[in-house]
């Protein structure tokens, strides 16, 4: 969004910024204790005392006494006197006002946020405010599992243990265990519980669509003080090195795998055949994984894998030639009773993308 | 920059708020300090002229609406001056439940230049006299990222000018060039699309913003075009990957104690001897083979034939394809 400018350029543009904010900043809050500003503006006292040493000495044209820039000091305290005209901060510009409302947007999307209400009033006033700035032609909508993230985030507010009922993808296991919950968050449009796992004993994430019951336990929340939370800036999944790599060769209509995997190398192989690597957290998720993407993958390595999907796929074949135990397959299932299906769970549709 | 040079900004800016006719550079170089010059020294003067164009430069960048114009029809030189109405925030009355709102929202981006102009944004609310609680949280709070295109992509819908940009879909072999009136930018369950028309094409398009490679090119005069009044943007997108209804039922025969991920959204689960029956809602009954036959002979398809019939042909195609991987020790 910023134009590239050389470091010194860029603060520079910033102090300019600053000291502009700066007067109206103070003369809203006469009295205002150094320090308290500094905190709050975001620079060190002596780096604010710096700017309004300049601002002393900056005014309207004559320059006299009566048109400078001038402040009261009152010990720790500073009160602007006289504000030369800039008694208003600059109008947003366009990539603020951007980047605040759609901010602000995607907040007032999210669901089970609380106090939505007050989103969406701030949004109207700061839409408002920026006038043509935000005719700003961006549009949010984000999955609306609005019940489930809810009730997560009532029991996450509590502030007590949680026993949950937890699907684990990679292992395609069911499990319960106790986590001492940090805090909820929605990356990439799903949510998530980030937790301390005491099974785990370490924070992990937990989808909010893999967690099947959630329990809250009379105990409080005791999150270990080495307890840190996730940094997520490149998203939730960065696959270690220390994981196992695969490559897999992929026939055109698999290719969409690399969108949704974070890939070590993708390149292209004979014919219209992709040779992708990617990190997996254990073998026998990429055995179902391979299975499920269908005949037009194959496994290039590791060799323990192409075995591992051969005998799987033989294994099941001969299941088919023996007779089916128990009674029949009869009844042609139930309803359009579809409830129980999660139909944006991605294991389920992934295949279909 | 130098301290003296914050300093000459600073009063230039004043200076310009303050004077309701448009000022020539001579009138400024003589008003605000920091311009001192002989006119008449042509090195010198070029100089200031130098100084002077950088510094207007550096005012619109940071959103100064410098205007231009001439004090008189007598003057041909220009003059500048500020609006003072284009200058100033106009008032912003947020409750603190309001501020504390925009508070937040400040913090979601991760992408470091619209992070930056938030908080920059939300630093003229402060100074607005608008007080925000640095703790205050909503219980839930998105990551907001988006894609590097984004930035000149929705620029570029703003300001009405057409863009060209490569564009790869993971199904075709290259990229392939594509020219667009972009109309909006949209977020659809947490993957950006822009949404516009397609000069190539001659149609209405919508294009996820990671598939964009390299930059976007803005090739059109801003104004460029109309969007159509009242475009719902994200029912162009939603229409391509709306959620699909699960009317089948498929029965399956699963080995007791495998394939959790089924069982959580089987319609029912009957609990046998040597295996469980579990009946599965499905849409299309290729996609549900694939899940299935990701578990291998932990699970049987029963019934509907169509289902059994694709994952049987599915297993016999795996299987024929990693034999010979597996006879030959695999990497090829």
């Amino acid at each position: 969004m910023t134009r590239p400018a050389a470091k010194g350029g860029r603060a520079s543009a910033d102090r300019l910024a600053r000291l502009l904010n700066l007067v109206p900043y103070l003369l809203a809050r006469p009295g205002i204790e150094i320090a308290e500003a500094a905190g709050d503006l975001g620079v060190t006292e002596r780096q604010l005392r710096e700017d309004l040493e300049l601002l002393w000495v900056c005014g309207l044209p004559g320059y006299g006494p009566g048109d400078l820039i001038d402040m009261a000091f009152d010990g720790d305290r500073v009160t602007i006197t006289y504000d030369a005209g800039i008694d208003r901060p600059l109008r947003l510009t366009p990539d603020e006002a951007l980047a605040l409302v759609v901010a602000l947007r995607m907040l007032a999307e999210t669901p089970g946020v609380a106090n939505r209400e007050a989103v969406e009033r701030a949004l109207a006033k700061i839409e408002d405010a920026a006038g043509d700035l935000v005719t700003a032609p961006v549009e949010v909508r984000l999955p609306a599992d609005t019940r489930r993230v809810q009730e997560l985030r009532a029991a996450v507010e509590s502030g007590r243990a949680l026993r949950i009922t937890y699907y684990t993808a990679a292992r395609d296991e069911t499990t319960e265990r106790v986590v001492d919950p940090l805090r909820m968050l929605m990356v990439g449009g799903r949510a998530y519980v980030e937790a301390w796992c005491r099974r785990a004993e370490a924070v992990r994430l937990f989808r909010s669509d893999r967690i099947d019951a959630v329990t809250e336990l009379d105990e409080p929340a005791v999150v270990p003080p080495q307890a840190r939370p996730h940094d997520l800036s490149d998203g939730v999944f960065r696959p270690s090195p220390d994981l196992p790599l695969i490559t897999l060769r992929v026939g055109r209509s698999e290719r969409w795998i690399t969108e949704y995997y974070p890939c070590e190398s993708v390149a292209a192989g004979d014919g219209d055949q992709w040779l992708v690597s990617l990190r997996v957290t254990d073998l026998a998720w990429a055995r179902r994984f391979v299975l499920g993407l269908g005949p037009e993958v194959t496994v290039v390595a590791p060799v323990e894998l192409a075995e591992q999907v051969r005998a799987a796929a033989a294994a099941a074949l001969d299941a088919y030639a023996s007779p089916v135990p128990g009674p029949a397959p009869a009844q042609p299932a139930g309803g359009p009773d579809t409830a129980a299906a999660p139909s944006t769970d991605p294991a389920m549709t992934a295949g279909a993308q | 920059m130098s301290r003296t040079r914050t300093e000459r900004l600073v009063n230039l800016v004043i200076c310009l708020l303050s004077t309701r006719r448009f000022l020539t550079a001579a009138q400024i170089a003589a008003t605000v300090p920091g311009y001192e010059h002989d006119p008449d020294d042509a090195r010198d003067h070029e100089a200031f002229q130098r100084k002077f164009e950088r510094d207007k430069a550096e005012l619109r960048e940071l959103g100064v609406p410098l205007e231009t114009g001439t004090a008189s029809v007598f003057d041909a030189e220009p003059g500048y001056r500020i609006a003072r109405r284009e200058y100033a925030l106009p008032d912003i009355p947020l409750e603190p439940d309001e501020a504390a709102a925009v508070g937040i929202a400040a913090r979601l981006w991760q992408h470091a230049g619209l992070a930056a102009a938030a908080s920059s944004g939300l630093a003229k609310l402060r100074a607005a006299g608008v007080d925000v609680d640095p703790q205050a949280t909503l219980g839930l709070e998105p990551m907001v990222t988006v894609d590097p295109a984004f930035a000149p992509l929705t620029a570029a819908a703003r300001d009405r000018r057409e863009v060209s940009f490569d564009y790869r879909v993971p199904d075709r072999d290259a990229p392939s060039r594509r020219r667009l009136q972009p109309w909006g930018v949209v977020c659809w369950r947490g993957r950006w699309y822009v949404v516009g028309h397609d000069l190539d094409r001659a149609a209405t398009r919508c294009f996820r913003l990671s598939r964009v490679v390299g930059a976007v090119r803005v090739t059109g005069q801003p104004g460029g075009y109309q969007p159509p009044a009242g475009v719902d943007l994200i029912s162009h997108v939603a229409r391509w990957s709306g959620p699909v209804e699960r009317a089948g039922r498929a029965t399956v025969l699963v080995t007791p104690g495998r394939a959790a991920g089924l069982r959580r959204w089987a319609v029912s689960v009957t609990p046998g001897g040597a295996a469980d029956r579990l009946v599965l809602p499905y849409a299309d009954p290729d996609s549900l083979a694939g899940q299935l036959v990701g578990y291998g002979p932990d699970v049987r398809v029963l019934d509907p034939p169509e289902v059994r019939e694709a994952v049987i042909q599915r297993l016999k195609e795996i299987a024929t394809r990693h034999e010979d991987l597996a006879a030959t020790g695999g990497a090829r």
